[in-house]
């Protein structure tokens, strides 16, 4: 991936301008996605795509690539883990799997926004881990 | 949103027939240049336009509100984006060793 990259002005100043804004909106979008257009998968897409934007205009070497793809695959366990632990939580306070409103929570309603914005990022991080694994898989250099 | 009146909506009117004009050239431009390096110009400047006028032309007709602060900054990102990736396109094509059509030369 190194070897290819041409050093190019225009591409890295605006993705330097652009990729701490993509990374906002990311967060964004995950944290509004219970009240508008958005939700986890769509921002840990966009997440991803602004790590792989990155890796492409200005390269990665060895090193950073071996850490990108660790800590790729613990985002998604991460994110796996998360969703699955809220929702058998609720199953261990007596509710189904995913009824929010067992969650140890006083309010019910309060149960049920938090627990909804858990599974959110959840699923934000392991979309955002799976995506950028794949491109590592696909696009990078190591090849075990 | 404010409700808008005869003249911003024949304003709004008018710049979203003025994007579609852009868009739909530049599609028929991707349609008919002869090659890679002509076919990404209307598809980088032409849709640009397009879009700055539609989104100009949403902004019009929404008002002095937050939706069309929001309409500004996707403009914004947009003009900022859609050029710098044809740029890329062209550069990469370029570097890989594709070489511009000339007239009668090989290849339609």
């Amino acid at each position: 991936m190194k070897a290819r990259r041409a050093d190019n002005p225009v591409t890295e100043t605006v993705s330097a301008l652009l990729i701490p804004f993509m990374q906002i909106y990311a967060l964004y979008l995950i944290a509004h996605g219970d009240l508008g257009p958005g939700g986890g998968f769509q921002g840990g897409a966009v997440f991803a795509a602004s790590l792989v934007l990155r890796a492409i205009v200005f390269g990665l070497d060895a090193d950073e690539e071996r850490r990108y793809e660790r800590l790729a695959g613990a985002c998604a366990s991460a994110g796996v883990l998360l969703y699955g632990g809220i929702g058998l939580l609720c199953m261990l306070r007596g509710g189904a799997f995913l009824d929010y409103k067992a969650l140890p929570f006083a309010d019910p309603k309060t149960a049920y926004h938090l627990g909804v914005y858990g599974i959110e990022l959840g699923v934000g991080l392991a979309v955002a881990g799976a995506l950028l694994l794949l491109f590592m898989k696909t696009a990078g250099s190591r090849d075990d | 949103m404010t409700e808008p009146g005869l003249l911003r909506t024949a304003a709004a009117a008018l710049l979203l027939a003025l994007g579609c004009l852009a868009m739909i050239s530049a599609s028929v431009g991707i349609l008919r240049f002869p090659d890679f390096y002509s076919r990404i110009h209307p598809a980088g400047k032409s849709d640009t336009l397009g879009i700055a006028f539609v989104l100009a032309g949403l902004m019009v007709w929404e008002g002095f509100t937050l939706v069309s602060l929001k309409l500004l900054i996707i403009l914004v990102f947009m003009l900022i984006a859609s050029p710098t990736a044809t740029h890329a396109l062209a550069k990469a094509a370029f570097l890989d060793g594709l070489k511009p059509w000339k007239r009668g030369g090989d290849g339609a």
